[in-house]
């Protein structure tokens, strides 16, 4: 399948004679000696990727790094200084100022930072902003219009004016003014940024309950990596210009590239300080070493549809985890408890960072017991807790 | 150093002279088109039963600006009537709106073109500032020259002295439009055109009107001095007040003018306010 976004060693650079830029970039020549020596600012240098359809194409990175010229490149709010863009087969970079406009009227949309919605027109019309331009008889666009804001959850609000809203509504006619369109792409220029952290939250899994519906190609831009986590298929984080690591979430998590992804990668665990004692459970049930009977331990795990259980002594130490087939044969052997296997279970302290468990719980089939001071437990967790927990986090 | 004196004066004259011989028509055909609208605006001020006058300039300042400008409007207008002011009230007033209509019809689009074109903008500046700080009585020395005496000669000078705050308000007004805005108009493919007229123009519409505003109340102060040159109304009073030494006959002229003045400035006000009640 052919792609539905390239973009070929695209270059933007501010200031005069910028084609002396591509030459300097060419050589090797560092952003900073650019801009000191030749007077131009670099945007974005040499970046080439591509977007599947579909797809949710995060780019991130912090200020000044050239994410949202990246962005306006691509429907040519900036002009590109060199590259490619070739959208749909058809090449960006060289359509007429009409055809450039047809196709932003018909099939790229775009949302703003700070959602950039005209004060002095009512919700419907800001919404019918795009279909008005394109040339939509009234009756017809404002229709659609209220059908978009219907779908991004405004309905009732349609003639109050932007400044009657809270920030996230506001952003949420934003979305449907790029969606009203319809387009088969949606450029989001740190759509979520100027919302606090609940509603940005909020914004995501709408943008998310929608994409499932409408299945664009988004291109989003962020500069907060749990955002793009949480939303990106793939993740391209830039830096001065260049695309620094470019993969899916895991793939950056894993194995960050360079000292830039990691310092990314590190900010998000300080920022979450997510530790053991806040994403454990209680213990459904545990084995007593010296009270419970084969027969007591298997109706314990039958009850709780548990996939093991862990073994702990009369001061309520971990001892280890039982596997429910070896009870199963020692009640058909008559072995008691004493003779089955305990296997060895990883235990960890309250405080431990979650980080850091994600390794030790992979390669064991027990959950991690969590243990106070005394070594007594006190919860567990189970790896697809901690998975739900970082990805309600946004993190995986 | 003796003796030399750079000849600007002659320099000016001259060049009127030019213009006079060569383009006459030009100035025959303003002439016309001035007039004619000064006329027919006066006309039918006047043409209209007094109290029908007051009766719409009350609807018109009670919809715009509120009940307490309405009630002054009835007031003021009664009492210019009643000292007998009421015709030359009308004459200034039909002076003011043909200089501001042309102040707009020629400001507005100037105004755009400047926002718009940033080497412009430097060059037109100083002239802006020469035609606003240039004592008002030098541009009736003009006027005259091109149109001799009367009321077009009034309407011209009026102009050219209420003309800068019009341009330089529209061109403050569109290059205030948020960046923001303007990238998204573009962003959902407006022509030139569409983001003037759909994007640009209704967000500057405000700072706009404060711009016709500013023009008509310098018109009309300048309306005044006009009728030095025989442009009438209010202002040929005022003139005959000071001639005579007749302060009471100043002082109620004056006074006509101020309330003129003030319903005019709360009524564009209050539809630079209404407009942005959004």
């Amino acid at each position: 399948m052919d792609h539905k976004v390239v973009v070929e060693n695209l270059v933007k650079i501010f200031g005069k004679n910028p084609s002396r830029g591509v030459e300097l970039l060419q050589q090797g020549v560092a952003k900073d000696e650019i801009l000191s020596s030749a007077k131009l600012t670099i945007g974005v240098a040499d970046v080439s990727f591509h977007v599947d359809a579909g797809e949710i194409f995060v780019v991130m990175g912090l200020s000044g790094s050239g994410k949202s010229t990246l962005l306006r490149c691509l429907n040519r709010l900036h002009e590109p200084t060199a590259g490619k863009i070739v959208i749909d087969g058809e090449d960006i970079t060289a359509m007429t100022r009409p055809a450039l406009r047809e196709f932003r009227r018909t099939k790229i949309g775009m949302v703003f930072q700070n959602f950039a919605l005209y004060p002095n027109r009512t919700i419907l019309d800001n919404v019918a902003f795009g279909l008005e331009i394109r040339g939509v008889e009234k009756d017809a666009r404002q229709k659609i219009a209220q059908e978009t804001i219907e779908l991004v959850g405004l309905d009732g609000w349609e003639n109050q004016y932007p400044s009657e809203l809270s920030g996230g509504m506001q952003q949420r006619v934003g979305l449907a003014r790029a969606l009203a369109l319809d387009p088969d792409i949606l450029l989001m220029d740190e759509p979520f940024s100027a919302l606090d952290p609940l509603i940005r939250k909020e914004m995501q899994e709408e943008l998310l309950r929608l994409q499932e519906k409408m299945n664009k190609t988004i291109i989003f831009i962020t500069h907060d990596l749990d955002e793009a986590l949480s939303l990106g298929d793939r993740i391209a984080i830039m830096k001065d210009g260049w695309v620094v690591q470019l993969g899916t979430a895991e793939e950056i998590l894993n194995n960050p590239e360079d000292e830039y992804v990691v310092k990314f990668t590190e900010d998000v665990d300080r920022s979450k300080i997510l530790i053991a004692e806040s994403v454990m459970h209680k213990p459904l049930a545990v084995a007593l070493l010296e009270k419970d009977g084969v027969n007591v331990i298997l109706r314990k795990i039958d009850k709780h549809g548990l996939s093991s259980i862990l073994v702990v002594d009369g001061t309520h130490r971990v001892v280890g985890g039982l596997h429910p087939e070896d009870l199963v044969r020692a009640k058909k052997e008559g072995l008691s408890i004493k003779d089955i296997p305990v296997h060895e279970v990883s235990q960890t302290l309250l405080s431990t960072p979650l980080r850091s468990l994600l390794e030790m719980s992979s390669d064991t089939a027990f959950p991690l017991a969590v243990v106070d001071e005394d070594q007594k437990l006190v919860g567990v967790i189970a790896r697809s807790h901690m998975l739900a927990a970082l990805a309600r986090r946004g993190v995986i | 150093m003796d003796g030399f004196r750079i000849p600007i004066g002659q320099h000016v004259d001259s060049l009127v002279d030019g213009l006079q011989e060569h383009v006459g028509f030009v100035f025959d055909w303003i002439n016309d088109v001035v007039y004619a609208t000064v006329m027919g605006i006066e006309s039918v001020l006047l043409g209209i039963p007094f109290i029908v006058f007051v009766v719409i300039t009350a609807l018109i300042a009670w919809k715009l600006a509120g009940k307490g400008v309405a009630l002054f409007a009835i007031i003021g207008f009664l009492l210019v009537n009643n000292i007998g002011l009421w015709q030359p009230a009308m004459q200034t007033l039909s002076l003011v709106l043909t200089a501001e209509i042309i102040t707009l019809l020629v400001g507005l689009p100037l105004g755009i073109i400047i926002a718009k074109h940033k080497g412009l903008d430097n060059s037109v500046r100083p002239v802006l500032d020469l035609m606003q700080t240039m004592p008002a009585f030098v541009y009736l020395i003009p006027a005259v020259m091109f149109f001799s005496l009367g009321r077009v000669p009034g309407v011209m000078a009026t102009i050219i002295f209420s003309m800068p705050p019009m341009i330089r308000l529209t061109s403050l007004g569109i290059k205030q439009v948020p960046n923001d805005l303007v990238e998204a108009g573009h962003a959902f493919g407006c022509t030139p055109y569409q983001l003037l007229v759909k994007v640009e123009l209704p967000h500057a519409l405000t700072t706009i009107m404060a711009g016709v505003n500013q023009s008509i109340m310098l018109a009309l102060s300048m309306v005044v001095i006009a009728a030095m040159i025989g442009a009438g109304g209010l202002g040929s009073m005022v003139l005959r007040g000071v001639q005579r030494v007749n302060i009471g006959l100043g002082f109620e002229s004056g006074l006509a003018v101020v309330i003129l003045a003030i319903f005019l400035d709360r009524i564009t006000q209050g539809l630079g306010k209404k407009k942005q009640e959004f």
